[in-house]
């Protein structure tokens, strides 16, 4: 990655939404913006990977995001999808914050099984509760942007532009995150904790934080992904939720914050072809593509871009 | 000259075994201090104690004039007391250049700069230049310019010893305990490697603490020497009188055959 031209890219992939977005049928605006929304998930997960922590719960900060702009919707009457994906990423940020203080201290297997035990308990709690709907969830209100509320035809199109903003936004703040000292630290972290702390810095005090950008991320991820479907379950909470952010950032691989989003449309799209060839054994194939890549592309997808020669 | 480490009354217990039995010693500002004694002797439990490791059971640290017997590894480090290893510490999929960067950011970040919010390239404290520069400069002190781009993990090993203490001097230590500059260098190349570590450090102006078992290089490069054996400080004097008192003789010097007559025993076991 000599010359870096994330930030142009980002920039192009909006350019490429607002104006290709008006020829795109209905389905593919509707594929692109939850890949979008899965891709911001990743991003998240993407951070905690480059600090060797695997989250298998980062569905229950997705969950809670959707669940959030539900309920502006269902309880404030506040259709605005900005204002829910904002809402979605400071009440999962605020739930990360409060649990990072306990996730932090484990790492490896505790920490990954701990998160997804943490997301399988929302699950539950879901369920049992008759006011969030219980297992059938609830339709949230439909999209309005700043006050305008699109035509029928029009709102994929609105819902994809404005998503896409967002996330691009966020992910240039994670760009710039990434460039600071405490962004850099991760591989470190990742490598020797002790040296970490010997340099003179808390790795407890990083992961936390790092903690909470990827909740902060699967919020805004979440709150898209209500806005966009138009109804939430308790589903969005479950194991194999979290269990498809993983598999999207594996495809996708840590090389760059463009790589998760590329990792969720190539994901998305693979799932869409299985499903549409064999309805009742799409997991196969899934499964089989993420086996090829990790004997092909150990690295993720990113790595076709970046090739460097050998160390 | 001024006193600016004081260890008084250091005890320090592993269930049965000793480890350090009333540790006294001030050390004095911009003096080289060798540690000698045989494997298990207190040497490095002497540095863990400094560093905040291990607490001591009984006794205070101070440093400046400050109780800092309390402190967590990394506190101490912000304070300026630093520490290689003997086993160097590096970060395997980083490379040379990368591990400075990494020491001198959390060296700004620790000062409240290069934050998320912060712009330009605002010089390191204590290092007068921006991150990429105080690097460049450390490295060249360092003799690790050429290895700039390499990865940790492919490095000789020496390198690896010199990397592990030019990391050190990125968080501009006032007191650099060095636990084996050393080990796993060759008889040849130990007195070369000193001579940069020592110019390099004192270029900096930091107080040394070394561990070294060889009493060669004890003798050229301290001006002091703790002789330590079974958790006790026996010997604290200049390296002519303390190399050739009786008792270190006995217990350190001639340690050397001593242990190896220990591990051929354990190997026939």
């Amino acid at each position: 990655m000599s010359r870096d031209r994330t930030l142009p890219i980002l920039g192009a992939v909006l350019l490429a939404v607002v104006l290709a977005g008006p020829l795109l049928p209905q389905w593919a605006l509707f594929l692109v913006t939850i890949a979008i929304a899965k891709g911001l998930v990743a991003l998240g997960l993407m951070l905690l990977l480059r600090a060797g922590l695997v989250s298998f719960g980062q569905a229950l900060y997705y969950c809670i995001g959707a669940y959030t702009a539900g309920s502006v919707g269902r309880f404030f009457n506040i259709s605005d999808m900005l204002v829910q994906m904002l809402a979605g990423a400071a009440i999962a940020a605020l739930v990360a914050f409060v649990l990072g203080f306990l996730l932090a201290r484990y790492r490896g297997i505790f920490f990954g099984l701990l998160s997804l035990a943490l997301s399988m308990i929302l699950y539950g709690l879901l369920v049992k509760n008759e006011a969030l709907g219980s297992t059938d969830g609830f339709n949230v209100l439909p999209s309005t942007v700043l006050g305008i509320r699109p035509t029928e035809e029009w709102v994929r199109y609105v819902v994809a532009v404005a998503g896409c903003g967002v996330a691009l936004l966020a992910t240039a703040l994670v760009y710039r995150y990434l460039r600071t000292p405490l962004g850099r630290l991760a591989p470190a972290i990742k490598d020797n904790e002790i040296r970490v702390e010997y340099m003179g810095t808390s790795v407890r005090n990083a992961i936390h934080i790092m903690y909470v950008i990827a909740a902060a991320l699967s919020g805004i991820g979440g709150a898209l992904a209500a806005t966009t479907v138009g109804h939430i379950d308790p589903d969005m909470a479950y194991w194999t939720t979290s269990g498809e952010f993983i598999f999207i950032t594996i495809l996708a691989g840590t090389g760059s914050v463009v790589a998760p989003f590329l990792g969720a449309a190539i994901f998305g799209i693979i799932h869409t072809v299985a499903f549409d060839l064999s309805p009742n054994t799409w997991q196969m194939s899934l499964g089989t593509a993420l086996l090829l890549l990790i004997v092909f592309l150990p690295e993720g997808l990113w790595s076709l871009f970046t090739r460097r020669k050998a160390a | 000259m001024a006193v600016v480490l004081d260890a008084r009354d250091l005890n320090k217990h592993f269930g049965a075994i000793t480890a350090a039995v009333n540790i006294n010693a001030a050390i004095e500002q911009d003096s080289v201090v060798g540690l000698i004694g045989t494997n298990g002797a207190g040497k490095t439990t002497f540095i863990n104690m400094i560093t905040g490791y291990i607490k001591p059971d009984t006794g205070s640290i101070v440093y400046r004039g400050r109780d800092i017997t309390a402190l967590s590894p990394r506190e101490i480090t912000r304070i300026g007391i630093c520490r290689s290893f003997q086993i160097p510490q590096l970060y395997a999929s980083l490379t040379v250049f990368e591990h400075m960067m990494m020491g001198l950011g959390v060296v700004l970040r620790n000062a409240g700069m290069g934050g998320f919010f912060s712009r330009g390239r605002p010089n390191v404290p204590g290092h007068d230049a921006p991150a990429e520069e105080a690097a460049e400069r450390i490295l060249e002190r360092f003799g690790l310019s050429d290895y700039r781009d390499r990865n940790a993990q492919v490095l000789p090993g020496g390198v690896r010893k010199l990397l592990d203490i030019a990391l050190t001097m990125a968080s501009k230590p006032t007191i650099l305990l060095l636990d084996e500059p050393t080990s796993g260098v060759s008889a040849e190349e130990k007195f070369g490697m000193m001579d940069m570590v020592m110019a390099a450090v004192k270029a900096e102006g930091a107080t040394v603490l070394f561990v070294e078992h060889d009493m060669e290089v004890v003798s050229r490069f301290a001006q002091r020497v703790l002789a330590f054996y079974d958790g006790r400080i026996i010997a604290d004097a200049a390296p002519e009188i303390a190399l050739t008192d009786p008792e270190v003789k006995r217990y350190v010097v001639g340690g050397e055959l001593h242990r190896m007559d220990e591990q051929q025993g354990r190997a026939h076991a």
